[in-house]
């Protein structure tokens, strides 16, 4: 596995950021502008990245498949962002933010990556603040915090329940700003559909332009993908409709290795779907969870409204199973007990697919009035969606797939194992380990894109200094260009009787079957064989309407799925071999008897990392070892 | 799956088809029958999915986060922008604001500055261009200093996310009848223009952005129809403090005011 | 390696961008500048407006009154400048302030117009086939177009009618306001063309003295609530007052039944000075 080589720098933990910065080469400012450098996604990673190199003097392509960068899925996180400012002198620390993201991410994570991340976390709110962030504020004028995701210390920034959308806002400003003065030059609408490299080094992209059809190729130093996380492969997630895996998979195709593709990441507090027709879920903010108190009926099929169930009848199991942490245990903790109380026969609704979220005992203690100033927004925003009104009768909630920690492996460079590819944000594998904690992963991308990958590019790109870009007439450009044109007229040409969707729909049906909250062995090689013969009826019976030369929303589809049925079978083949349970990797035959994720930290404190090897073989796993040094494994528990 | 708590209804749905800027557009015929707990874009999902088994190209329509903020999605329903619920983006419009038999009219966004692209798809690009002229604050990545050196009055900091609020999803051109962009302008300027870190840049932001937004938009009557379409409530306010901003900008000495 | 906008946005510009004038005249070159000018000229003309209807009520005091009344307008400025010289000098600024904001309306209306060029255009006014529900906009606000030139037509007939005197012919006499305000609205026709355009006013400056404030950028929370208040008494006083002319002569309040002097240019006219003298004495 020589190939796996985090390059994590020597040193002490603390100080291995700070020396690295200094040890790593350079490139003068007036060579920077001889660099070409290709960011691709402009979500909080890709915007911040794209801006950040700009105003270094780099010439940067951003491309977007949206038709402005604002529209990013960045945009959807509600919650907020930690920052281990301790702001509220409640004892926080880079150290303490450190420690609680890799037991967060149950010690699946790199170390040294989560360091750095809570490193530089302090300066994001420090830029975030000075690009116009309109981050809450006490009436002291000062920031404001909250404790977020059952950690033990305020340190989430937030903004209203729409933290996302301003950080994106502040990012996607800085990037308008570098267009403004020429230094980024932007590309909406155009989707990524191939990696090209030339003699083994990513030499540039293949984009589609989603108006025209036209199908171009793009030359530069070195290409970033910041594209997002995979979370559709579901199908109902409450990841955005256009979200994918396209960019990471064709890099992958072209030699990246694919991380942990089974870490993906559940939130509790969902709205539960309505029908058959659902397109997408609808995340309510996890801080509901800190005034609401999560039931079922004790009777199995109880048809009785709410209110009409007296105490007695009613079970508060997350009260009565974890009296520590009650209704606030982590995600994954509160997620499978959902599950299990529904599969139960325990599930309220119509279709018995969630679980009350009772705000009664918060109203009758804090008044209407208090609760309606803390949660008035969702309740609005719940209602609008149900037509339930929420201060009358319990929320009903249910999980749903919100993140993925896996991804792109990168190594401490952010550089995948393809010389000058990159990969930030939730695209990569990320320091969130098996799982992520509330508000991080908008500190995760933009500590990547302002603050991580804007100087490790340098160390490799100074050593590029001279080398021109590959024309884009090269073979490797117009054999990649013809072979996306193709892929376009196979689409068109199948016409067979169901739409993209349909398929998408079965395939998520599948997956959130076979690899989801709960995952074990039979039920995986179930799910690759299921997932196989859907995937062949899809190659041959899918109907795709219209031309190429046009928008054609089925045609960019069609082309997704395609990519989202080969990752279904990797991340079904990555939970069978990750013997164990770990974070949102929950694995049946792999828990504590008292029914808790069970590691296997002789066996699995690795990463494991696929490697492509063509159509229709299995991937090769690769292992990046993980070693700690400052954190002791210990068995989660919120008993 | 079963047991649905929603009625069905049939609408008729009068759906605007256009296969591109340049193409004559017209309306098409569709009835369908829907849950009322669907939202309106699930219906049209459904009714794509029939057209798409009928053979016939579905409807081209746009919509991303399905969660009102992200701004891509929006469509003219029955005349209004975001369709009849108050504070409400497409997305988030359910069916259950309809009745059965009802006949909904769905058009496409329409103003010089958003060309159709296809069917219900409008290019809003030059709200884009409206920021790139000055929808920011400098501050380069490293620059700032620490976040809580600078106390933001509360009001002010309120204000300033009333304004941030802005999904730049362009109804509020979209429901003006002079096709002006100055909610989304005004916005954007109010909100930076309120903060302490705005400032340095007050006057040329406002300069540039405002004479940015007239080359695409036309030119505000003070209908007040915007803010009635906006999915997130901005307030005419803004657009006053825009016009106020403006004249300052053009007359300012900034040299003795500091700021450029 | 720069983009050009076109390739950037691919939205090319409706109205393009022509070079700077100097200062101040710059300021008329966009629209928010204009909607300025339009605001601060409204400002001026309900102003005159306004006066000119507080002037008129001396029509009530009977026509040595009201004859005084025109007369003092010409002496403004006393003995100091020549006679009339300060009322041409408002004549004109009230002339150029109509003509500003005449064509700052024309001009930004097409703005407008172009603007919503592909938006299926219905008589100037873009119109959605769902039918445009309106929900903020006010009767008034949406026929500013209407009411606009209406009024300005109706500028034109007063001004031949009662300043020129072309249609009341031989019956015209210059000097003797009373006189021929009585006869040229005595006509029923006449009446009611003034009482349509002194509605058509009032609608026109409800709308407008609203919205003067949010175009001006006059907003404050305290004071806002307010505002339609104003507009709605200014739009209020104006037609109560400019109506009271045309329908108290229909009613047959202002006539010259119980006049003593002499109707002419000459003998009348200085009755009537001397008639108000007498008042004063």
């Amino acid at each position: 596995m020589g190939i796996l080589e985090s390059k994590v720098p020597e040193g002490t933990l603390a100080d291995k950021w700070e020396n690295h910065k200094f040890s790593m080469n350079l490139v003068n400012p007036n060579n920077k502008r001889k660099f070409d450098i290709i960011v691709v996604g402009t979500g909080l990673a890709g915007a911040s990245a794209a801006a950040t190199l700009g105003e270094l003097g780099y010439r940067v392509k951003a491309f977007t498949f949206h038709d402005s960068p604002r529209r990013a899925h960045s945009i959807a996180a509600q919650g907020g962002i930690n920052a281990a400012k301790n702001y509220t002198n409640d004892g926080d620390s880079v150290h303490r933010l450190f420690y609680d993201t890799v037991k967060g991410g149950d010690y699946r994570s790199r170390e040294a990556n989560v360091h750095r991340l809570a490193e530089v976390s302090v300066n994001i709110i420090d830029q975030a603040t000075a690009q116009g962030v309109p981050f809450a504020r006490d009436y002291g004028g000062l920031l404001d915090n909250r404790s977020f995701g059952g950690a033990q210390v305020s340190r989430t920034f937030y903004a209203r329940g729409q933290t996302g959308q301003q950080l994106l806002i502040g990012a996607y400003s800085a990037l308008m700003r570098q267009v403004a003065a020429g230094t980024v030059e932007l590309h909406t609408r155009a989707e990524l559909l191939d990696v090209v490299k030339k003699d083994g080094r990513a030499c540039g992209i293949v984009v589609r332009d989603l108006l025209s059809g036209e199908v171009t190729p793009h030359s530069a130093h070195a290409v970033v993908l910041a594209t997002g996380g995979y979370s559709n492969v579901y199908f109902l997630s409450t990841n955005a409709m256009m979200c994918n895996v396209t960019a990471a998979w064709r890099a992958h195709k072209r030699g990246a290795y694919f991380a942990n593709p089974c870490y993906t990441q559940i939130h509790p507090t969902c709205i539960p779907a309505s029908d058959d027709f659902q397109s997408k879920l609808t995340l309510m903010s996890e801080s509901l969870r800190n005034d609401g108190r999560i039931w079922v009926p004790s009777a199995f099929d109880d048809t009785r409204p709410a209110a009409d169930i007296p105490e007695g009848d009613r079970d508060y199991y997350l009260e009565r199973k974890y009296p520590a942490f009650g209704n606030l245990v982590p995600r994954d903790v509160a997620s499978r007990n959902a599950k299990t109380v529904c599969d139960e026969g325990h599930g309220v609704g119509p279709l018995k697919n969630g679980v009350y979220l009772d705000f009664a005992a918060a109203i009758a203690r804090n008044g209407l009035d208090a609760i309606s100033e803390k949660y008035g927004n969702l309740f609005d925003m719940y209602q609008r969606i149900t037509g339930e009104n929420p201060y009358e009768q319990p929320m009903r909630i249910y999980p749903a797939i919100h993140y993925t920690m896996g991804g792109l492996w990168v190594d401490y460079h952010l550089m995948t194992t393809v010389p000058g590819l990159y990969s930030i944000g939730e695209a990569n594998f990320s320091d969130h380990g098996a799982n992520r904690l509330g508000a991080s992963a908008l500190m995760q991308g933009l500590a990547d894109g302002y603050f991580v990958l804007p100087y490790t590019i340098g160390d490799d790109l100074a050593g590029q200094l001279g080398n021109p870009v590959v024309p884009v007439d090269d073979p490797v450009f117009t054999t990649a260009v013809a072979g996306i044109e193709d892929e376009a007229h196979r689409w068109l040409s199948i016409n067979g009787t169901r739409s993209v969707d349909h398929f998408h729909r079965e395939l998520g049906r599948i997956v959130w079957d076979r690899i989801g909250m709960a995952r074990n062995g039979p039920g995986l090689e179930k799910g690759l064989s299921e997932i196989s013969a859907l995937r062949s009826e899809f190659h041959s019976d899918v109907r795709v309407l219209g031309s190429a030369d046009t928008l054609n929303q089925s045609l960019e589809k069609a082309g997704r799925v395609a990519d989202f049925f080969e990752l279904a079978e990797l991340m079904a083949r990555d939970a069978l071999e990750r013997s164990e349970s770990c974070g949102g990797h929950f694995r049946e035959e792999h828990q504590t008897a008292q029914g808790e994720a069970q590691r296997d930290d002789d066996n699995f404190a690795h990463v494991a990392a696929w490697e492509w090897n063509g159509e229709g073989t299995v991937q090769t796993r690769h292992r990046e070892e993980l070693t700690f040094e400052t954190v002791a494994l210990s068995q989660r528990s919120y008993k | 799956m079963s047991g649905s708590h929603g009625e069905t209804i049939n609408v008729t749905l009068k759906v605007w088809r256009q296969t591109s800027a340049d193409a004559p557009g017209g309306f098409e015929t569709h009835q369908q029958a829907i849950s009322t707990d669907a939202s309106f874009l699930e219906m049209l999902d459904l009714l794509n999915e029939e057209l798409n088994a009928a053979g016939k190209e579905p409807i081209a329509f746009e919509s991303d986060c399905r969660e009102g903020i992200c701004g891509t999605c929006g469509v003219m329903i029955n005349g209004r922008a975001h369709g009849p619920q108050k504070a409400t983006a497409t997305c988030q419009l359910h069916m259950r604001e309809f009745a059965d038999d009802d006949e909904i009219v769905i058009e496409p966004f329409r103003a010089t500055g958003f060309p159709v692209i296809r069917d219900l798809a409008v290019d809003r690009s030059p709200l884009d261009a409206i920021i790139e002229a000055g929808g920011y604050i400098s501050v380069n990545t490293g620059a700032a200093s620490d976040a809580n050196l600078t106390p933001v009055p509360k009001a002010a900091a309120d204000q300033a996310f009333d304004a941030a609020a802005c999904i730049g999803c362009g109804a509020c051109v979209a429901a003006c009848p002079n096709s002006a962009a100055q909610l989304f302008t005004s916005a954007k300027i109010g909100h930076l223009g309120l903060l302490p870190q705005g400032q340095a840049e007050r006057w040329s932001r406002t300069e540039a952005m405002v004479e940015t937004m007239e080359e695409f938009f036309g030119s505000c009557t003070n209908h007040g129809e915007c803010t009635e379409a906006c999915p997130k409530e901005i307030s005419l306010d803004f657009i006053a403090l825009m016009n106020r901003d403006y004249m300052k900008a053009k007359v300012k000495n900034r040299g003795l005011a500091g700021q450029h | 390696m720069a983009q050009t906008t076109g390739e950037r946005y691919r939205v090319a510009p409706v109205h393009r961008r022509s070079r700077e004038w100097p200062f101040p005249l710059n300021l008329y070159q966009t629209a928010v500048g204009r909607k300025w000018v339009m605001a601060l000229t409204g400002i001026g003309l309900i102003g005159f407006v306004l006066a000119h209807m507080v002037g008129n009520l001396h029509v009530y005091e009977g026509p040595a009154r009201m004859h005084e009344y025109a007369e003092s307008l010409r002496t403004i400025g006393g003995g100091l400048v020549p006679k009339s010289a300060v009322l041409w000098l408002l004549r004109l600024g009230l002339l150029s302030m109509f003509v500003l904001h005449l064509h700052s309306a024309i001009s930004l209306s097409r703005m407008s117009r172009a603007s919503s060029e592909d938006a299926g255009l219905v008589s100037g006014a873009k119109r959605y086939a769902g039918g445009r529900e309106h929900v903020a906009a006010t009767y008034a606000s949406r026929t500013m177009r209407w009411t606009g030139p209406i009024i300005a037509l109706f500028i034109l007939y007063h001004l031949a009618d009662l300043t020129w005197g072309w249609w009341l012919g031989d019956d015209f006499v210059a000097g003797d306001p009373y006189h021929n305000v009585s006869t040229s609205l005595s006509a029923l026709p006449v009446a009611i063309l003034y009482i349509v355009a002194n509605v058509a006013l009032a609608f026109h400056i409800f709308h407008g003295a609203w919205s003067m404030f949010q175009s001006l950028g006059i907003n404050n929370p305290r004071y806002n609530h307010l505002r339609r208040g104003l507009a709605t008494l200014l739009a209020g006083l104006i037609l109560v007052g400019n109506l009271s002319f045309p329908i108290l002569t229909q009613a047959g309040l202002i006539d010259e039944d119980n006049r003593t002097c002499p109707i002419g240019e000459v003998e009348g006219n200085t009755c009537l000075a001397e008639e108000a003298e007498g008042h004063q004495g």
